[in-house]
């Protein structure tokens, strides 16, 4: 199966009209309507209808739907839950994530919707986002308490407050917090999302910033502009020397295997299982963003 | 010397024309005056705009002619009209390379009866929408820069006094859109809409703010051209004539279609060595310039010439050996201007060199590529870039119709849906392109070429570019906001849009209160 990319998340919010209807436009591989922090109180159930109703009505191609919901402790949290899951079309990505309770309480109220509306239940799938130092220091419990997570991402605004400091432009500060939730996911075998960038017009912090977390093993990023989602794919996408090593690699262990060889170098050097498994996913993620052509297959 | 006996027995006399008499040597004049005395005894200034105007013949039901190369700085067409108000004159015909927002305070004299009828590229603001609600007994004619120089050199609109305003103009007459003496702050850059109207007035006159030394080299309007100069306090304000660099688009939605059309030039067939391009007005179109250049920098690419109206990024593509020459008919902003002013390879080009279809080798004629913007396409491919969803006039034909037929491929580039009106319509509110001249749209959510294009189509197809038709886009936007309701209109006709042949190609009618 193709690798689902989430290099690209693009937030949008969901009392926007113009930028739901042409959220998808952009290319990013997913997106994400925001009935959350961008939306103030007295328009919660507007945008929740909008954003309904646009999910009911419009054609986003394969973009992958996610919607942010509220705080399911807040009365408008169960309401975008109901209405949410009723689309049949959305990954629920829960807010402010602090421990494995609040995963397992969404689920529930998840499978509840399923039933009373025929869906298939387990369909729904799930994110959740950690914001806070509890959340950090329980990211292991979040990652593993759902079936129905298909990734956690890190919010750096709402946890570096809590860790009563700002944003640095090295982000030195969100070290400790990125590498906790990286190693969660990774350990529960999900996708880690980074945190946003806000400020928009600063390209090059923002192509430094998605380096770093490419480096820490990040899958993507959420993005709060279509101007943004250029970089990321762009750094994410293997080189084609990259790709071209890869596949020499691939080759010599398809050689290898045939010649019933046991020990596989490539120019002198010994190819081990790791460096096999990092081609494996270069080449995978190169083929999903389209540098790859299906044809040219790599055995594996 | 010659005497008349010598003079008789030149053979063939009487097939020598222009041959009066033996020469008098009394009658040759020799000047001994200097170069200054001359240019204040002997020159084309007169004392006010009054006398200038008695000097040219103005009569009641004449035409008088403006350039817009002012903007929404012009300061020349209201103050000259209100002057011809105060003189008494009526029934002008009004025949300006363009109007725009800022000219509402003609309404006024249209009322009164000054001015009868009106010739433009486009109106905007007040004064067109007035117009769509039946101001004008005449039908204003609307031209393409193209098809106004045409009509000109046809003597089909045939203009008796010029008003041209002059960032720079010396005693004879020599003007410019700049100086490289005095810089006052007003600069226009190109002057090639005026040129036109220089050339074939009747009599023309510079208004300018900046009277300097002869000779004002180089310059766009030869004294040849020139009959009085009057000399204005203003003539413009410089921050509506030129931005100081036109701002790149940050709009994402402009940005992608930006991206999107420039990826079909580059698979057009065309983007090849000393191509040659044109980019329109419009925030999509101008952006489509910068990724050009990525495009050019990293395949080695260069372009010939890049044509139209000029922007600070054609610019810096023509200083950093891109882009060979430039051929300006109006310079969009500062930068352009400054450009003109400065680079060599940087010409100043008339309206008629540009576009006018008198002449094979014009401008347009030589276009590889243009990039242009729509108010609506519609299914036949026509453009719409004269009236509104709500069928009010509020745009400007400008050299839409002209490079789209010169252009080996017309790309229209346009967002699906603005606001919640749709772009691809089944059948655009007025013809202005005729879809037989337009090759590509490109829009937010997709790109359709014109089907008789079935070389391009395989070009874009071969480079994986995904295509759909026009069709598909109309239903598109229709699934998201709707089929329009009809305009209600009258029956009454109040604008006439002319072809660049002066042809009929559509006419636009009175809006019902």
């Amino acid at each position: 199966m193709k690798k689902r990319l989430r290099r690209t998340m693009l937030y949008v919010p969901g009392n926007s009209p113009g930028m739901i209807r042409d959220a998808h436009i952009y290319g990013s591989d997913s997106v994400m309507f925001d009935l959350e922090d961008s939306v103030s109180p007295q328009e919660k159930d507007s945008a929740r209808l909008l954003v309904y109703n646009a999910l009911r009505s419009l054609d986003y191609g394969d973009t992958e739907l996610v919607v942010r919901v509220n705080d399911l402790r807040s009365p408008q949290g169960i309401q975008d839950l109901e209405a949410m899951v009723r689309t049949g079309k959305v990954i629920i990505r829960l807010p402010k994530t602090e421990c494995a309770a609040d995963v397992e309480e969404c689920e529930r109220e998840i499978l509840r919707i399923e039933r009373e509306s025929g869906l298939p239940e387990g369909s729904t799938h799930m994110m959740a986002a950690i914001e806070s130092a509890k959340g950090v220091l329980n990211a292991k419990e979040i990652a593993f308490a759902s079936e129905r997570l298909i990734g956690i991402a890190i919010g750096a605004e709402d946890y570096v407050t809590d860790l009563k400091t700002n944003r640095s432009a090295g982000g030195i500060e969100l070290l400790f917090g990125r590498s906790m939730v990286l190693l969660a996911a990774r350990a529960a075998g999900i996708d880690a999302i980074d945190t946003v960038y806000s400020d928009i017009n600063n390209e090059e912090g923002f192509r430094e910033e998605v380096r770093l977390i490419k480096q820490l093993g990040f899958d993507g990023k959420s993005i709060i502009n279509p101007r943004q989602i250029g970089p990321v794919h762009e750094i994410y996408t293997p080189s084609e020397k990259e790709i071209e090593k890869s596949l020499r690699i691939m080759e010599a262990i398809e050689e290898a295997h045939r010649k019933g060889s046991g020990v596989i170098s490539l120019n002198g050097k010994m190819i081990d299982k790791p460096v096999v498994e990092r081609a494996r996913c270069l080449l995978e993620r190169a083929q999903a963003a389209g540098a790859l052509k299906e044809d040219e297959s790599y055995g594996g | 010397m010659v005497d008349e006996k010598t003079l008789q027995n030149i053979p063939h006399l009487d097939m020598l024309d222009a041959l009066h008499g033996p020469f008098v040597p009394e009658h040759a004049i020799k000047d001994s005056k200097t170069l200054a005395q001359r240019e204040k005894l002997s020159n084309k200034v007169v004392g006010s705009f009054e006398e200038a105007v008695r000097l040219s013949g103005l009569r009641d039901g004449m035409t008088i002619s403006f350039h817009h190369h002012f903007r929404s700085g012009d300061q020349i067409v209201n103050r000259v009209v209100d002057k011809l108000a105060e003189m008494g004159f009526r029934d002008l015909t009004l025949a300006a390379s363009s109007l725009t927002d800022i000219h509402a305070p003609l309404i006024r004299h249209i009322q009164s009866g000054v001015i009868r009828r009106i010739e433009t590229s486009g109106l905007r603001g007040a004064l067109a929408n007035a117009v769509s609600n039946g101001l004008m007994d005449i039908p204003v004619v609307f031209r393409s820069h193209g098809g106004r120089a045409y009509a000109i050199e046809q003597g089909e609109l045939s203009i008796d006094v010029a008003f041209l305003g002059a960032p720079s103009c010396d005693p004879y007459g020599n003007a410019n859109g700049y100086s490289r003496d005095r810089d006052t702050g007003v600069i226009c850059g190109s002057m090639g809409y005026a040129k036109v109207d220089a050339q074939y007035a009747k009599k023309t006159v510079i208004l300018t703010n900046n009277l300097v030394p002869y000779p004002n080299a180089p310059f766009g309007i030869p004294e040849s051209d020139v009959d009085y100069i009057v000399l204005m306090d203003e003539i413009g304000d410089p921050d509506g004539i030129m931005k100081g660099a036109t701002r790149f688009t940050q709009n994402p939605k402009e940005l992608l279609i930006a991206q999107r059309a420039a990826d079909v030039i580059y698979a057009s067939g065309r983007f090849q060595n000393g191509f040659s391009m044109q980019m329109g007005s419009g925030g999509a179109s101008l952006a489509v310039a910068r990724y050009l250049r990525e495009m050019m920098l990293k395949s080695g690419v260069k372009a010939s010439f890049a044509l139209g109206g000029i922007t600070g990024s054609i610019v810096d593509m023509h200083e950093e050996g891109l882009i060979k020459k430039i051929l300006d008919v109006q310079s969009f902003d500062l930068k352009a201007a400054q450009s003109l002013k400065n680079n060599r390879f940087h010409q100043q080009i008339s309206a008629s060199y540009y576009a006018s279809p008198s002449n094979p080798g014009t401008a347009v004629n030589q276009l590889d590529v243009v990039v242009l913007s729509a108010l609506e396409v519609d299914c036949n491919y026509d453009v719409n870039v004269l009236t509104g969803s709500d069928g009010i006039i509020r745009g400007a034909i400008g050299g839409h119709p002209d490079t789209a037929a010169g252009a080996s491929v017309a790309i229209v580039v346009a967002p699906l849906i603005r606001g919640r009106i749709p772009t691809v319509v089944e059948k655009v509110g007025t013809v202005v392109t005729p879809g037989k001249t337009v090759d590509v749209i490109v829009t937010d959510q997709g790109i359709a070429v014109n089907p008789h294009r079935i070389n391009l189509t395989r070009n874009l197809r071969e480079a994986g570019i995904p295509l759909c038709s026009i069709e598909e886009l109309k239903e598109k936007a229709e699934r998201i906001v709707g089929k329009p309701k009809p305009i209600p209109y009258t029956d009454r006709v109040v604008g006439v849009v002319a072809y660049r042949d002066n042809t009929v190609i559509d006419v636009i009618r009175q809006v019902k209160p």
